[in-house]
């Protein structure tokens, strides 16, 4: 397996007033290309920074990542942007669709970024509802949909433009039970039959069973188990 | 155009909002149309009189009356070319409240210095043969529905008849239009002939002269001609282009130019509030969305695209409604003013929309600023 998110001494910090805080100690990480793993940790630990930090949504303060063989650390603002665009899908705990578009509008907008044609965003569209099982729901603004059928639709627009990673920060967080598990299948098939390779942020150690890989965020620092548990 | 769902839902996120604030600027740019229509038809009613008319009237004042016997010695002027003169008349039908405007008129002069009135040649023998004859305008024949062959009997406030009586009966005999719109077709003419025999006093003088001129001598020389040759007798001339005149009186009531720009620039200063706090809360309440939007690789300038394309689509749909309100009304009060046949001018049009962009981007400016700005990370943790 090759290395698809490589992370080296990064850290990152951010500023309080008039404090420094440093959230993240010299972490160092890797991820396979097909790996499904789950970070958790308490509140406050660092986790969704770590998160960030990987889908390019903020920088380190130092430190090297690499995601996808490129140095997402060197590039600029517009040119991080261009980079999510081709490589990243991110799923929100609150969804985060936009309440005045349907279902279908929502998942087109990563394509509205593409060469594609109307026609072909439409296709591709079609078959992301499809895969996430609301194809029949396209049409229906998110405050008509339920907030597994949100997640969905979320995940859908994630996936349309065919990143290579996903990212999700606690999916299941907003979710009842039955429903999580609903959503924790569709990426584990995602993970298993689409070779996406997903982090998720997570609480729930029953989320966290779905993946492949387990690390814990504690107080900025990597480990492979809780630090009750490792002493 | 791909954008343009996204634009379109962003607008109507607060429906009660946007038509508000749509209504605002609709009646704004309906403003701004009918205002700077208002001083567009001012000036092409200046522009449609004639720099090669003359009309002279007392020096003193309109209310004084000049002798008829000015005709033959303005007739000797070095580029005159026709006179015709004119008395008003101050009619009233039925009661003294219900005013008609008259005036008696030479009318083969009239007609023959005034190529701009269609007038049926049948009409003007009508004239000549009805003593009592009266041509009726256009515009006054359909208010009053008045036609050829009805008798109209009018009062005037001013002139009794030698008989002592206020009341004169008129014969319509013709009509007479302006379809170029250039002269009013509000006016009953009656024969001055007929009138000035028959009024008690004030018999041979009129009210103004009307005078055609050769354009070459030019209106200013020949008006100091004129005027020369009444200079220091018992009535005195004042001789002005119609054009000069009119531009004189709309002089009268002020800069009409300065109070229509002075009201439509505090129209326009209170509506960028108004559409600046629309398109600010718009963006505060989607601080959230945006954050998505940039999240899935949306570049800062696109975001601020998206939000000044918001704001150009409804100030300029806004206008676009208003300023077309604007023409679709205007012909009819400038027929009232007195320049029919004119429509809203197409540089109104033009300014309107392009001050719709202008203000767009300006209301947009400080909500795109800070939709550029806004750090995903934050957005999206709700801070």
């Amino acid at each position: 397996m090759t290395a698809l998110v490589s992370i080296r001494q990064v850290i990152k910090g951010y500023t309080r007033g008039k404090q420094r805080v440093e959230v993240l100690h010299a972490i160092d990480l890797t991820v396979e290309q097909g790996d499904f793993l789950a970070l958790m940790g308490p509140s406050g630990s660092g986790k969704t920074t770590l998160l960030n930090l990987i889908g390019g949504l903020d920088r380190p303060d130092r430190g090297e990542i690499t995601v996808a063989g490129e140095r997402i650390d060197r590039l600029s603002s517009g040119q991080l942007a261009k980079w999510r665009a081709r490589n990243v899908g991110f799923i929100f705990q609150f969804y985060n669709l936009l309440p005045v578009l349907t279902a279908e509008r929502n998942v087109e907008v990563p394509l509205l970024l593409t060469k594609l044609t109307s026609a072909e965003r439409r296709r591709n569209v079609a078959a992301a509802l499809e895969l996430v099982g609301l194809a029949d729901r396209a049409k229906h603004k998110p405050a008509e949909l339920s907030g597994g059928q949100q997640q969905r639709v979320a995940i859908a627009r994630a996936l349309v433009a065919d990143p290579t990673l996903l990212v999700c920060d606690e999916p299941t967080g907003d979710l009842d039970r039955e429903t999580s598990e609903s959503i924790l299948q569709l990426l584990k098939l995602l993970n298993e039959q689409q070779r996406k390779t997903i982090v998720m942020v997570t609480h729930d150690p029953r989320a966290a069973q779905y993946a492949s890989h387990r690390l814990y965020v504690d107080k900025g620092s990597l480990t492979a188990a809780p630090l009750g548990v490792a002493a | 155009m791909k954008y343009l769902p996204l634009i379109w839902a962003g607008l109507w996120r607060k429906r009660a909002r946007t038509v508000l604030t749509l209504l605002c600027v609709v009646v704004a740019f309906g403003l701004f149309g009918m205002l700077h229509g208002f001083t567009a038809a001012i000036d092409g009613i200046v522009d449609a009189m004639s720099d090669t008319r003359l009309r002279i009237m007392s020096r003193v004042s309109i209310m004084e009356a000049l002798p008829l016997a000015h005709r033959q010695r303005i007739e000797t002027v070095r580029g005159v070319e026709g006179v015709s003169y004119y008395n008003f008349f101050a009619g009233y039908y039925q009661e003294r409240t219900n005013g008609v405007q008259v005036g008696a008129i030479d009318v083969a002069t009239l007609d023959a210095i005034y190529p701009e009135i269609e007038l049926d040649p049948a009409y003007v023998e009508a004239m000549k043969r009805t003593r009592n004859g009266g041509l009726v305008g256009e515009d006054l024949a359909a208010e009053r529905g008045w036609k050829i062959g009805d008798r109209i009997p009018l009062g005037s406030a001013v002139w009794r008849r030698k008989d002592g009586a206020e009341s004169w009966d008129f014969e319509i005999v013709g009509s007479y239009r302006s379809p170029s719109g250039k002269v009013p077709t509000n006016e009953l003419w009656v024969n001055y002939d007929y009138f000035d025999e028959a009024r008690a006093a004030g018999n041979g003088t009129v009210t103004l002269y009307f005078v055609k001129i050769n354009e070459s001598e030019g209106a200013a020389a020949i008006s100091e001609r004129i005027d020369a040759l009444f200079a220091n007798s018992m009535f005195e001339t004042q001789t002005q282009s119609e054009k000069d005149w009119l531009r004189g009186q709309i002089g009268q009531i002020g800069d009409i130019a300065f109070f229509v720009n002075a009201i439509i620039g505090a129209v326009m200063f209170a509506l960028l509030f108004v559409t600046g706090n629309t398109m600010m809360q718009s963006v505060r309440e989607r601080i959230p969305e945006l954050a998505v939007l940039k999240t899935y690789g949306f570049s800062n300038t696109a975001v601020v695209s998206l939000v000044l394309a918001e704001s150009l689509v409804l100030c300029s749909v806004a206008a676009a409604i208003g300023i077309g309100i604007a023409a679709a009304i205007s012909p009819a009060i400038y027929r009232e003013l007195g320049a029919g046949g004119l429509n809203l001018p197409l540089p109104v049009v033009s300014m309107g929309l392009a001050l719709a962009a202008v203000f767009a981007v300006v209301s947009a400016a400080l909500p795109a600023l800070r939709a550029q700005r806004l750090s995903i990370v934050d957005a999206l943790a709700g801070r």
